[in-house]
């Protein structure tokens, strides 16, 4: 692997943006723009009331507008929600989905599912195979969180076990608790923690290139699905 | 960075528009429009001040310029403790080898990448083709322009310019199947045939639309998830990043996303956003095990230092295309460069710079009408940086030869201009635009009679405000 720009180019870089910066009379190391958190919070929801409402963490009510509010915003945005898995197997069999990848952590989920009387027949693997892509209709694995404010579901290379399972095929379903929503963008921000890659997924995958005519499915899944249940490993 | 080549050159925005022919001029009116229109809703369905988010997010950028020289090298320093390789490239060239010096590297013959301006500018495609690399476009736009050898008309939206019965007739060209025209059969062709150039690439190219300083973190926005499939699939990332795109801190890229989105494209959020920094997850089966940022000049830092420094806040949202009533009728190949409509205007020429004079017809490409401003995310004053830049023109001495040249081969958008900035002329030009209505087509002005063989002509309705403010200030 090539290292990056040996010292002398980098020397002769930053010399350019320091000229190029100039004289300031005072050296300003931090902002004195408004506090962006309180801002972004505030605003984005029209009030500061409902803003607090749904970003008390420790407040059961909260945890519900919370949730409420998640399951709104992903639906405006073409996402679905599921919080019973014998109703996730039973529409994905009603879309013809019958083969797909689960995460091993949440194979017993999936196959308690499956075993119950009445549920249709579905097959998946634990294991992704890469050369035989096309062949999962749906993955299923776990997130790092959601954001009600948006209806976005949080993915990081911690959690989903697979990144093309999460992608390639055209149902994704992420699992996740309740718990595990955040009010707002910027809480979600505050959260990115240390993980090397996160992604924030809002609705399927989508694009208005032809004639700004709304077609999802481009790339990425199809279908964004929300699995929300209590217990996730 | 350099001027499309040949093509275009020696037409007149007039006649480049009569060539296009109304199809195109309706699609870009309406799509400029529809965006506007998007834009605008759920900013005011969200906001009870939008004006206070923009100028928030301006005052984040404006500080981030203010002070590059510190918050560059934290973020370059944060890159770095988390595995990531830091490059400083100072001109397009510079770019271009380092990019390549990775392939080499890696041994890398495929390629695919996600949208970015910056490639765009330092013309990183064509290079690796040259140098026996290939490159796919996979943003769906992209991929087209780049099946047409054609090249972007919008910054958010690069086919704006075209109808789906041309997309079809590419996509056909090119072996994609017989000509469909549905949106969905031509959206379903392109994600089968680049879901093969992922799994067979060797590496992904994408840009970034934020770098954090405080955490190192890059931020990219796509709708598609190309740029996330250019990661996953990939064992090496390579970012290109223009220095101006660095905040300080991460939770500012609470307020700059918050208003990307319903400024580009009308949404909450773009579908997909990512924060990268350092290569993959040790654990991650999938993704990128390499990761490469590569920082660029470009003639950046001569703006930085310069009374144009606002226009580095631009976030790359394209509202300020959306809005002027001078792209809607000119379409974006009219800029002659990488980036169009009033912030092209301005950054366009900047950034060419000591071939400012090629493009110093831009910033005159304006009736200073002052849209672009009100809907700019970052409230850059995009009509004075315009003006300064027009004061610029005339002192130069070798521009004015050059614009009189282009004036007399009918070129560029110096007619117009010459109009839009002159209140007489443009008064006159009102007053006396009537009389179009009247005259033979062997007796109008040459541009417009290349654009009648393709038109039909709407009767002139010019003047009407005018007279009506004109009537309101006496009453």
């Amino acid at each position: 692997m090539i290292d990056g720009s040996d010292d002398a180019t980098r020397a002769r870089f930053f010399a350019r943006v320091s000229e190029a910066v100039g004289m300031r009379p005072v050296k300003q190391p931090e902002p004195a723009y408004r506090d962006a958190i309180a801002f972004a919070r505030e605003a984005a929801t029209n009030g500061a009331a409902e803003a607090g409402a749904l970003a008390a963490a420790a407040d059961p009510a909260a945890a519900d507008k919370r949730f409420a509010r998640f399951r709104e915003r992903l639906e405006s945005a073409h996402g679905r929600l599921f919080t019973d898995p014998d109703a996730l197997v039973a529409w994905l069999a009603a879309q013809g989905a019958r083969h797909g990848y689960c995460d091993p952590a949440l194979a017993p989920l999936l196959a308690a599912a499956l075993a119950r009387p009445g549920a249709p027949s579905l097959t998946f693997e634990t294991h992704l195979e890469r050369a035989r892509i096309d062949d999962y209709r749906f993955g299923i694995t776990r997130a790092a969180g959601a954001i009600a404010e948006t209806g976005t579901i949080i993915l990081d290379d911690a959690h989903t076990a697979r990144r093309l399972a999460a992608l390639a095929p055209w149902i994704h379903v992420a699992v996740f608790a309740p718990a595990q929503i955040h009010a707002h963008v910027i809480d979600a921000i505050a959260a990115l923690g240390d993980d090397p890659n996160v992604i924030w997924c809002t609705g399927p995958s989508k694009t208005a290139d032809v004639e700004g005519i709304l077609i999802e499915g481009v790339h990425g899944p199809g279908e964004q699905i929300a699995l929300v249940v209590p217990a996730v490993s | 960075m350099s001027t499309h080549p040949g093509g275009h050159a020696p037409d007149a925005v007039d006649l480049f528009a009569a060539a296009q022919g109304e199809e195109r001029h309706a699609a870009v009116r309406l799509g400029s429009k529809a965006g506007h229109e998007k834009r605008t809703e759920i900013l005011n369905r969200d906001y009870a001040d939008p004006d206070d988010l923009r100028r928030l997010a301006g005052a984040i950028k404006q500080h981030a310029l203010d002070h590059l020289d510190v918050y560059l090298p934290r973020a370059e320093a944060q890159l770095r403790a988390h595995g990531a390789r830091v490059h400083f490239a100072t001109d397009a060239a510079e770019a271009r080898e380092r990019v390549l010096a990775i392939m080499r590297a890696r041994g890398a013959l495929r390629v695919v990448k996600a949208k970015s301006m910056v490639t765009e500018e330092i013309e990183l495609g064509p290079f690796l083709a040259h140098h026996g690399i290939e490159s796919i476009e996979t943003d769906l736009g992209e991929f087209i322009v780049q099946i047409d050898d054609d090249h972007p008309s919008h910054i958010v939206k690069p086919i704006i310019h075209k109808n789906r019965r041309e997309i079809a007739n590419s996509l056909e060209r090119y072996g994609l199947g017989p000509y469909d025209d549905t949106p969905e059969v031509i959206t379903r062709r392109a994600r089968a045939y680049l879901r093969n150039k992922y799994l067979t690439a060797d590496a992904g190219i994408t840009g970034a639309n934020f770098v954090s300083a405080e955490s190192g973190r890059l931020v990219l926005v796509t709708n598609e998830g190309n740029s996330r499939f250019c990661l996953a699939a990939t064992g090496c990332h390579v970012a290109l990043v223009g220095i101006e795109k660095i905040v300080p801190r991460d939770r500012d890229l609470g307020v700059l996303l918050n208003v990307l989105a319903r400024s580009a494209t009308g949404q909450q959020l773009s579908v997909y956003t990512e924060f990268m920094r350092g290569p993959r997850a040790p654990a991650q089966p999938d993704g990128h095990e390499e990761m490469h940022v590569i920082f660029l000049d470009n003639g950046r830092t001569g703006v930085l230092g310069s009374e144009y420094r606002e226009i580095l806040r631009c976030i790359r949202c394209g509202a300020c295309l959306n809005v002027c009533p001078v792209y809607r009728q000119a379409s974006g190949h009219a800029y002659r460069s990488v980036y169009s409509g009033p912030v092209g205007a301005v950054l366009s020429p900047l950034l060419a710079g000591g071939d400012f004079a090629t493009l110093a017809d831009l910033p005159k490409a304006s009736s200073l009408c002052g849209a672009c401003n009100e809907v700019c995310p970052v409230d850059i004053p995009i009509p004075d940086l315009l003006l300064r830049l027009r004061d610029r023109a005339q002192q130069t001495k070798d521009v004015a030869g050059e614009a009189s040249a282009a004036a007399s081969a009918g070129t560029s958008m110096t007619a117009w201009a010459e109009v839009a900035t002159r209140p007489w002329a443009w008064k006159g030009a009102l007053a006396t635009g009537g009389l179009v209505n009247h005259l033979p087509q062997a007796l109008r002005p040459k541009p417009l009679r290349v654009w009648g063989q393709s038109h039909v002509q709407p009767p002139w309705r010019g003047g009407a405000f005018r007279k009506w403010f004109a009537q309101r200030s006496r009453s």
